[in-house]
């Protein structure tokens, strides 16, 4: 480890982007580009399964210490890269077809995959910088993929100048943080000034920072381009964006806050609070008045980040922890759900009526994917909202947060049961008949994914053990 | 010249960008004002690594002190290509809606 990090991850996704590039130039057929995807994707698991099992890296590169590894961070990147892979068996046959370029569209998603490597690993603020910027672009363009759907357009064009002018308020965050500090570097750890007051620039660098990454996972009160953004991008990519896209983004905000500014936590974590309290607040409020599922589910998405904001406010060794399990179980469960939401031709929740009847085993995944994301015991998501409490309630500060959380999770309940009710309590309107495009591996993929849902619930340590490896 | 006159230079380009985009309803001038927004940042940085350099005139750790020029090159560059994929968005909104005004933006509002 002496000279060397272990960023498998990092080189191979990119290296495997521009494969894909290639392949759309030389391969007209239409499914092949998704087996090459499964594939690549499949080779980079393994290799970052080596590195975390024997902490050897294949390439031994010197990266001045800019990008920093351990198992920590090195099983956070498995989950993400499992949780693609889950996310191509299920969603293959709909991204091939958004358009024309599908080879295209898997190029994007490794690149978006090399940048969630790159925040998961990142020492400095400029490789904070190069691997938002990294998951961003690709984003914009798979947003607006739909090229002739004017919804399509919209959301691409209303995440590109938000997502920019975010970026513009982190550059200019750091580079506060930059003037402030007298260690004239962009190491987390120098930035780092102990206990004590902060100098006015970097105090003003951290509220900069502090605003662009609450942009960029969809915090409240900067959380307003996300219903229009997730409703307009074409079903399949809204799947990625909310899952594995928000998940790094919560990591990094995480790792910056920790690293850089760990020791003065007293003096913002109040700011943390209120962004905390009004996320789960408007989540959840507005999610209970959506009449389409998508829409209900981009609102949900905002207040699991409520959730998660709980590690930034209690930034211990539980929170961590809670975060990647969070990260794994709302990311397991919002791409199953997702998948089930793609196959059907309306979207709305009497959309669902009568599921259970037509189709009993999408049905019943659906329902182990809602439970899970309201937080119902024996399933991941209970486990992991459980984490973060635990973690907020050890960290002794603002317990009121902890309670408004748990009331917070009961109105879920509502809005997420409202489905299940559709699906198993009322009729579905028999004249119109759609065709199921469901095929049998399909469904057994979603078993599997209600199934690795229920084994986290049930005994959270089968991921949580490789952290600590 | 003094190091405030950087600052309070950056900062007024800086919150005439973020004005801009905050009130201007044409895609392509909030563009500009995005871009205004990022060269403050980079006016900035090339200030303070200069600030830095002249602090660090005579001490032994006189090495580090170009970090922050090195960080506008990246910045120069992550911005063209934000601007290569930005343009390509508003021109196929552009044909879609034979429009760049950003108040067309509201079929998602139900």
């Amino acid at each position: 480890m002496a000279d060397g990090i272990n960023m498998n991850a990092i080189i191979l996704t990119a290296i495997w982007g521009i494969v894909m590039m290639l392949a759309g130039a030389f391969i007209k057929n239409k499914s092949t580009p998704k087996y090459l995807a499964i594939g690549g994707l499949v080779l980079i698991i393994l290799a970052n399964g080596i590195e975390l099992n024997w902490q050897e890296p294949l390439f031994a590169i010197d990266v001045k210490d800019m990008l920093h590894t351990n198992s920590f961070n090195l099983t956070f990147i498995a989950v993400m890269l499992v949780c693609t892979l889950l996310y191509f068996l299920l969603n293959g046959r709909d991204i091939e077809k958004v358009g024309n370029h599908v080879a295209e569209y898997f190029a994007l998603i490794f690149f978006v995959l090399c940048g969630v490597a790159i925040v998961a690993t990142f020492n400095t603020l400029l490789m904070l910088f190069i691997g938002i910027e990294i998951i961003s672009i690709p984003l914009y363009i798979l947003t607006g993929s739909d090229k002739r759907n004017l919804k399509s357009n919209e959301a691409a064009l209303k995440y590109f100048l938000m997502g920019s002018f975010s970026t513009g308020i982190m550059l200019m965050g750091i580079a506060f943080i930059y003037g402030g500090n007298t260690s004239a570097s962009f190491f987390l750890d120098r930035i780092n000034m102990g206990a004590g007051t902060m100098p006015v620039m970097i105090a003003i660098g951290l509220v900069l920072l502090l605003i662009s990454m609450s942009f960029k996972v969809s915090a409240a009160p900067f959380h307003f381009w996300t219903p229009d953004v997730y409703d307009g991008a074409p079903t399949v990519f809204t799947s990625f964006m909310a899952t594995i896209v928000k998940a790094a983004g919560f990591f990094a905000f995480v790792r910056l806050f920790e690293n850089a500014f760990g020791t003065v936590q007293p003096q913002w974590q109040k700011l943390i609070v209120v962004i905390t309290a009004a996320t789960l607040l408007i989540g959840n409020l507005t999610a209970v008045f959506q009449q389409s599922v998508k829409r209900m589910l981009a609102y949900s998405s905002i207040a699991q980040a409520g959730f998660m904001l709980f590690a930034l406010f209690a930034l211990n060794e539980k929170a961590k922890e809670g975060l990647v399990l969070y990260a794994a179980a709302y990311s397991l469960a919002t791409i199953g759900i997702f998948a089930v939401l793609i196959k059907m031709n309306d979207y709305t929740i009497d959309g669902f009526n009568g599921l259970a009847k037509k189709q009993p085993i999408l049905a019943l995944t659906a329902t182990i994917f809602l439970l899970s994301l309201t937080g119902i015991p024996l399933t991941a998501g209970f486990q992991a909202k459980f984490y973060m409490l635990l973690a907020a309630v050890s960290n002794g500060h603002q317990i009121w947060l902890v309670i408004l959380a748990v009331l917070c999770a009961a109105i879920s309940a509502y809005y997420y049961f409202r489905v299940i009710q559709a699906m198993y309590f009322k009729d579905g309107n028999e004249t119109v008949e759609q065709e199921w495009d469901v095929t049998p591996a399909f469904k057994a993929l979603l078993v599997i994914t209600a199934g690795l849902i229920i084994a986290l619930g049930i005994y959270p340590n089968l991921l949580l053990d490789w952290l600590h490896y | 010249m003094e190091i405030q006159w950087y600052i309070y230079l950056a900062a007024a380009l800086f919150s005439i960008g973020v004005i801009g985009v905050l009130t201007r309803r044409n895609a392509i001038i909030i563009f500009m004002c995005i871009e205004l927004m990022l060269n403050s940042a980079n006016l900035l940085l090339v200030a303070f690594s200069k600030m830095h350099a002249a602090a660090a005139i005579g001490k032994a750790t006189a090495t580090v002190v170009s970090d922050g020029q090195i960080f506008v090159f990246f910045i120069m560059v992550v911005a063209a290509a934000e601007v290569a994929v930005g343009l390509a968005i508003i021109v196929m909104m552009y044909r879609n809606v034979h429009s760049v005004d950003v108040n067309f933006l509201n079929r998602l509002k139900n």
